[in-house]
C-alpha cells in the first residue's frame, strides 16, 4: 500500500517536472521589485530636483517632459530593465542547480518565447508612444504587455505567475483612467507587486 | 481482488513514469525521457518498446538536421488504460 502511495506521489511529480519549469526563483521577482523602486526613486528625485514640485502626479506627463528629463527617464527604464533581467537569470540559474533541473531545457525554451513575443511588441509599441512624446500611455503599455506575457509564460512555469498576469493587466489598464497618476500604477506593478509575489513564491516553492 | 484490476503492462516504476510524462506533454523525445527518469538508453528503449506493443503510445521518427529524433507520444487507448489504472492505484489507497 505505501508503494502505491509513492507510485502516485512519484506520478504527480513526474507530470510537474516534466511539463512546468520549476525553478523560477521568487527571488528574482524580488530583485527586479526593489531594482524598479530604485529606479522610480531615481525618476522622482530628478522631478523634484528640476522642478521643486514634490507631488508625485504627472511626472510622465509629455507636457512637462523636456527633452533632458525625457532622456534621463528613458535610460532609467532601459537599466532598470536590464538589472530586472540580469537578477532574474542570476537567481534561475542559482535555483535550477540547486535542485539539479537543468537551465535550458525544452521547457526554458518555451517559456521564453512565450516571454519574449508579447514583450517584444511592447517594447515595439511603448517606444513608438515614446516617440511621439507619450510617455504616460507608454508606461501603461508596458504593463499590459508585460501582464500578457506572464499570462503566456504561466503554462509553462507556477501558476502564481497568471495571476501576477492579470494584476499587471488590471494595472496598466486602469493607469489609462488616472491620467497623472501612471507612474504610481507603474512603480505598484512593477515595483511591489513583484516584491509580493517574489516573496510568496519564494516561502512556497524556494524554502 | 481489487488488485485483478491492476493493468500488468504498467506494473514497473518506468513505465509508470513515461506514461506519466505523455500525460501532460503532446510529445517527448528520447533524450528527455532518459533524463527525465533517471534511465539508461537500453532499459528505456525496452519499456517503451512494450508500451508500444500494448498500443499506449506511438513512435514518430524525423531528423533535426542530420541527427534522429525520435519523439514519443501517448495513444487515445494509452491515456484511457493510464487514467484507469490510476483510478484504480486512488481506489485501492484509499480502502486500505
Amino acid at each position: 500500500m505505501n508503494e502505491h502511495l509513492e507510485n502516485l506521489k512519484e506520478i504527480r511529480t513526474l507530470m510537474e517536472r516534466s511539463s512546468k519549469f520549476l525553478s523560477l526563483s521568487g527571488l528574482s521577482g524580488i530583485s527586479a521589485g526593489i531594482i524598479a523602486l530604485l529606479g522610480a526613486f531615481m525618476v522622482y528625485s530628478k522631478k523634484v530636483e528640476i522642478t521643486g514640485n514634490s507631488n508625485p502626479q504627472g511626472i510622465l506627463d509629455a507636457a512637462n517632459l523636456e527633452g533632458d528629463f525625457k532622456l534621463y527617464v528613458f535610460k532609467i527604464a532601459l537599466l532598470t530593465l536590464l538589472g530586472a533581467l540580469i537578477g532574474g537569470i542570476y537567481f534561475t540559474v542559482r535555483k535550477a542547480k540547486r535542485t539539479n533541473e537543468k537551465v535550458w531545457n525544452n521547457l526554458s525554451k518555451k517559456l521564453l518565447i512565450n516571454l519574449t513575443i508579447p514583450l517584444i511588441a511592447g517594447a515595439i509599441y511603448s517606444l513608438a508612444l515614446v516617440q511621439q512624446n507619450n510617455m504616460w500611455m507608454a508606461a501603461s503599455s508596458t504593463l499590459i504587455f508585460y501582464g500578457l506575457a506572464l499570462i503566456f509564460a504561466s503554462n509553462y512555469t507556477v501558476r502564481d505567475v497568471f495571476s501576477l498576469g492579470i494584476c499587471e493587466i488590471s494595472l496598466g489598464l486602469l493607469s489609462i483612467f488616472f491620467t497623472g497618476y501612471t507612474f504610481l500604477f507603474w512603480v505598484i506593478g512593477f515595483g511591489l507587486l513583484h516584491i509580493l509575489y517574489g516573496g510568496l513564491m519564494y516561502f512556497k516553492y524556494d524554502k | 481482488m481489487i488488485l485483478e484490476q491492476f493493468n500488468k503492462t504498467f506494473e514497473s516504476k518506468a513505465r509508470l513514469g513515461i506514461m506519466s510524462v505523455l500525460m501532460v506533454n503532446e510529445s517527448v523525445n528520447f533524450n528527455s525521457l532518459k533524463e527525465l527518469l533517471n534511465l539508461t538508453d537500453g532499459n528505456l528503449a525496452t519499456h517503451v518498446k512494450a508500451l508500444e506493443e500494448a498500443g499506449y503510445l506511438f513512435v514518430k521518427k524525423e531528423f533535426i538536421g542530420r541527427k534522429p529524433n525520435t519523439l514519443y507520444s501517448m495513444t487515445a487507448d494509452g491515456r484511457k488504460a493510464f487514467e484507469q489504472h490510476l483510478s484504480v492505484l486512488e481506489q485501492f489507497i484509499k480502502n486500505s
